[in-house]
């Protein structure tokens, strides 16, 4: 197998496309969450000085600007954790900190993750004043009695509001996420928040399925023979009406749980992981990746502080990729979003065109435009599409 | 000579043998107490996990008598299973007398009864010992009653022991000198010494081990293995004392090994008789045969690329198991393989494990088949033991399959599950008998090819453990015979093809498929597996299409996790046969390999 084929090498760009931020503080864990976050009692001074201890050390190895005098990173998300809990007051800092020590494009995408009880007038004034020009909010359902039932703090009410604020504050992309599939839900009853949720006219949705992770209050429910979330059909039949009614409401299905009105608001800096492009990861747990390493911080917020006080990196790991690993990431990656992958990706590939072939009869894959991109019914099995083409 | 007793201990699966022999050894304080491990003489892993013996050890044992004589005892111990009753009966040849053991908690069983017929038929000096007396379960009276009842033996004479306290061991001791004859034979007669096993040692070559019946055997003699006419000459003459121990020489009655630059295993035949090379007219001593294979299975590479070292594999195999016999074979589905000949299922089972685990081969074997005879309309005979070479149907005038004779003892209330088992399975020309009120044993004829599957296992679970079973080859019968094809996808899968009674050949097929269906993982695209003899679909299971694989969230930046799982994925799919556009796992093979029987 050639691996190193020429074609459609992500265009070489210096490290990093984009910064992530990782709060790991929230005000109470969801009993579905599988993230990295700590509630409870915590010391967000501390922590902040630590990130920005971070941020500098990074910085020295992060170059400023390509040879055209532009700063590279383009990007920049600020994620959690919850970082638009009260005690987090200091994310308002993190935009121009990072245009100081990284450098940030003209334009550059300036997101933050909030939840909608933390939604007031002031503090959407703060962020959009600090930089944020996108505001992602965990909406995750329309239904009050989804919500109790997903352990959320806020009701449907309160989720209006707070996409609404978000919009009167002059944020350029207002972005909700919902999650499906909990045990009994119906596809009518998800029918209703979907269009609930095109009511509020949002720029991007996230439907993002609800899946048992390990170590969950729900996976300890499962275990007990409770399973919260629903079967498999009812979810394929889900996620199959997601797709219809928002594409009904005009936005593009481009990523297995993500959709867009129109290109422009797409989420550039989750592009950067889906097209492979170097990022950098600030913050406990969170993952870099410089086009042929990546390496990440440890999750432990006390370790990760003590680190850098001391003016050490913070513990973690640091793995090297072989060129076979990129070729496979950027298959993995690609084949769950409708842009696909460059057919010479897949032609690397013994079987490549053989099986390109099947997947398209079988109506899972269109190919065009030298590109091979999954259907809705391909982003169904996206993470066995990859396995095909390995012998 | 008077003072040598040479001996085996016979003994149902499990009745304690293992147990007793290193009682022996430790008594004769072979080995220093911090050395001894259980089981001394059961050297390979699965011997000692299964408590079975399969490759037999022999040692020599120094001991006083209660009366101040000085004797030599040797050991010889015998494979524990029907599958090597040839290897046995060598053994028991080179005796005169057998420990028949006989667990206290179990009473006599259907290999205990075998094993008697067997040392009979060598007119040994039998020693009735009840074992494992120690134990809760134990019940002595039925078992001394079975011992009259069932073997005929005086329960009188029987030695009340157990091996795993230690306790009877100095009767048993004293009864092998004063019961058991010494062996007779001169010194000065024509050289003859029965094999009755070989080792392979990867330094000196096979390691024979011989008992003299008459004769001498010398460092530097001229020998010659009388059945294959071979000649060498001797490097090396010693006993067993755990480890190897050169004498200048045996003589007449005596037990130990032989070493004489035979290459491997393969080079000699137990049973075999070795002479000296200038005996003009060397006799081969009675009772030599060669022992053939009766059940088949191909073997193959879970990963191609693996061949060579399979063969390599196989090559030191044999050179420790002369009973072994293989070919190159191939499949479509599964690629380059070897045709494999065993003395039985047990054999197989051994082979198999010790394949994987002493060899760290990956293997998948196909079910074994018994060696079936077709006429043909030229009234040629051909016999076939796989599939493949199943004739063209047309031609076959008229089929065969070989028959076997079981003998089957159980407590009587399991007589309607175990009869309903054996009439299940083809069985015929039943009868029964109580040696002991409550007991049975019931006599079937049933084909090989019923019993080779699972036939053991399942009588195990019937009679809740209490059953046992022995059997013999007697002949060939006329039954109607069928291939059966297993297609997926359209695809005939090579290695899952079997000839089967034309009766049954829609119930195996059937389970054939409905194993596939449960153990090939759902594909994007629907699996139809198909049973056919000729062109005829005869059964059919389906394998729905995969229609969901997807988590939503690719977190963030942690790919590596992601890609992890798939690298996983992907070498699961690597072990993985591919039929068409089907990946069948391993486990899809060994799963109707197993494939019990209703």
């Amino acid at each position: 197998m050639n691996l190193s084929p020429e074609t459609d090498r992500p265009e070489e760009t210096a490290f990093p496309a984009g910064i992530y931020v990782h709060i790991p503080f929230c005000a109470t864990k969801c009993p579905y969450c599988g993230f990295f976050s700590v509630t409870g009692e915590n010391d967000p001074g501390r922590f902040f000085d630590a990130l920005g201890r971070e941020a500098r050390l990074r910085a020295g190895d992060a170059g400023r600007s390509d040879p055209g005098g532009r700063p590279i990173p383009d990007t920049l998300y600020v994620g959690g954790g919850t970082p638009s809990l009260a005690g987090n007051g200091r994310v308002a800092e993190l935009p121009d900190l990072t245009r100081q020590l990284f450098g940030l494009r003209d334009g550059a995408e300036i997101t933050i993750e909030v939840n909608p009880d933390d939604v007031t007038g002031e503090r959407l004034e703060v962020w959009r004043g600090a930089g944020f020009d996108r505001i992602s909010i965990g909406v995750q359902s329309l239904d009050d009695a989804e919500l109790r039932a997903l352990g959320r703090r806020h009701d449907a009410r309160s989720a209006v509001r707070a996409v609404e604020a978000a919009r009167d504050a002059g944020f350029a992309s207002v972005g909700i996420d919902l999650i499906f599939g909990l045990a009994g839900q119906t596809a009518s009853r998800w029918r209703r928040t979907l269009e609930s949720a095109l009511a509020l006219s949002p720029d991007h949705v996230s439907c993002y399925q609800l899946s048992v992770e390990q170590g969950t209050p729900f996976a300890r429910r499962e275990a007990l023979g409770d399973p919260p979330a629903a079967d498999e059909k009812s979810q394929r039949d889900l996620f199959l009406e997601a797709d219809r009614v928002l594409a009904g409401g005009g936005f593009e299905h481009y990523e297995v749980s993500n959709y867009a009105r129109g290109r422009a608001h797409r989420s550039r800096h989750n592009g950067i992981y889906w097209s492979h492009l170097p990022y950098l990861g600030l913050g406990p747990s969170a993952h870099s990746f410089d086009g042929r390493q990546r390496w990440w911080n440890t999750p432990a917020v006390e370790e990760y502080i003590d680190a850098l006080e001391t003016g050490a990196e913070p513990p973690g790991g640091t793995e090297v990729l072989t060129d076979e690993q990129l070729l496979l990431e950027r298959l993995m990656l690609g084949l769950r979003t409708s842009d696909g992958v460059p057919l010479d990706l897949v032609m690397v590939y013994p079987r490549g065109e053989e099986v390109l072939e099947e997947l398209s009869e079988a109506g899972l894959v269109r190919i065009g435009d030298g590109r091979a991109a999954p259907t809705a019914e391909g982003f169904l099995v996206a993470d066995r599409l990859p396995l095909l083409f390995i012998d | 000579m008077k003072n040598i007793r040479n001996f085996s201990i016979t003994a149902h699966i499990d009745h304690g043998k293992s147990t007793l022999a290193d009682r022996l050894i430790q008594h004769a304080h072979l080995v220093e107490d911090r050395e001894f491990h259980d089981q001394m003489l059961d050297t390979m892993d699965i011997e000692r996990e299964r408590g079975i013996t399969i490759k037999s050890q022999t040692v020599t044992l120094p001991y006083t008598a209660a009366d101040g004589g000085e004797y030599i005892l040797n050991l010889i111990d015998t494979p524990g299973h029907v599958d090597f009753t040839y290897e046995v009966s060598r053994a028991l040849a080179s005796c005169e007398g057998v420990l028949l053991l006989v667990d206290a908690s179990q009473g006599v069983e259907a290999q205990t009864v075998a094993n008697l017929y067997l040392a009979m038929e060598h007119d040994l000096a039998i020693v009735p010992v009840i074992n494992k007396i120690d134990l809760p379960s134990a019940d002595i009276e039925m078992t001394r009653e079975q011992i009259l009842l069932e073997l005929g033996l005086d329960p009188d004479e029987a030695i009340l022991a157990s091996a795993r306290t230690g306790q009877g061991v100095d009767q048993i001791l004293e009864a092998i000198v004063r019961r058991i004859p010494p062996p007779r034979g001169s010194a000065e007669a024509p050289l003859q010494a029965l094999i009755f096993d070989a080792q392979y040692d990867p330094f000196r070559g096979a390691i024979i081990h011989c008992r003299v019946m008459e004769g001498t055997l010398r460092t530097g003699d001229e020998i010659r293995l009388v059945s294959l006419d071979t000649v060498y000459k001797v490097e090396e003459v010693g006993i067993f004392r755990i480890r190897r121990e050169p004498r200048a020489e045996l003589t007449a009655g005596e037990v130990g090994y032989v070493v004489a630059g035979v290459k491997t295993v393969s080079d000699t035949r137990i049973g075999d008789t070795i002479a000296h090379a200038s005996d003009p007219q060397p006799e081969l001593l009675p009772g030599f045969k060669e022992v053939k294979p009766v059940v088949f299975s191909s073997i193959y590479p879970i990963d191609t690329n693996d061949y060579p070292a399979l063969t390599d594999s196989l090559e030191r195999y044999k050179l420790n198991d002369a009973s072994l016999v293989y070919q190159k074979d191939s499949s479509a589905a599964l690629g380059h393989g070897f045709r494999c000949g065993f003395l039985g299922l047990l054999h197989l089972d051994v082979f198999q494990e010790r394949l994987e685990r002493e060899f760290n081969q990956a293997i998948i074997m196909t079910a074994p088949s018994v060696l079936y005879r077709f006429e043909l309309g030229s009234g040629d005979l051909v016999d076939v033991d796989n599939p493949e070479y199943y004739p063209d149907p047309g031609a076959i005038v008229r089929s065969f399959e070989p028959y076997i004779r079981a003998s089957i003892l159980f407590p009587e209330r399991y007589m309607g599950a175990v009869m309903q088992l054996c009439l299940a399975r083809r069985g015929e020309n039943s009868h029964f008998s109580y040696p002991v009120p409550g007991r049975i044993e019931l006599i079937f004829e049933l084909p090989l090819a019923e019993v080779i599957h699972d036939f053991y296992d399942k009588l195990k679970t019937i009679t809740q453990g209490y059953g046992s079973f022995d059997y013999e080859l007697i002949d060939y019968r006329e039954n109607p015979l069928d291939k059966i094809d297993i297609l997926v996808n359209g695809e005939p899968v090579d290695a899952l093809a079997m000839i089967a009674h034309r009766d049954r050949a829609r119930q195996r097929a059937k389970q054939v498929c409905d194993r596939l269906s449960e153990e090939i993982p759902r594909h994007l695209f629907k699996i139809a597996i198909q049973g056919a003899i000729g062109g005829k679909i005869i059964a059919r299971s389906t394998i729905s299409a995969m229609r969901k694989d997807v988590l939503a969230k690719c977190y963030g930046g942690d790919i590596t996790r992601k890609r992890k799982l798939l690298e996983k994925q992907a070498k699961g799919k690597k072990r993985m046969k591919t039929v068409g556009r089907v990946s069948i796992p391993q486990s899809a093979f060994v799963a109707v390999l197993k494939t019990t029987e209703e």
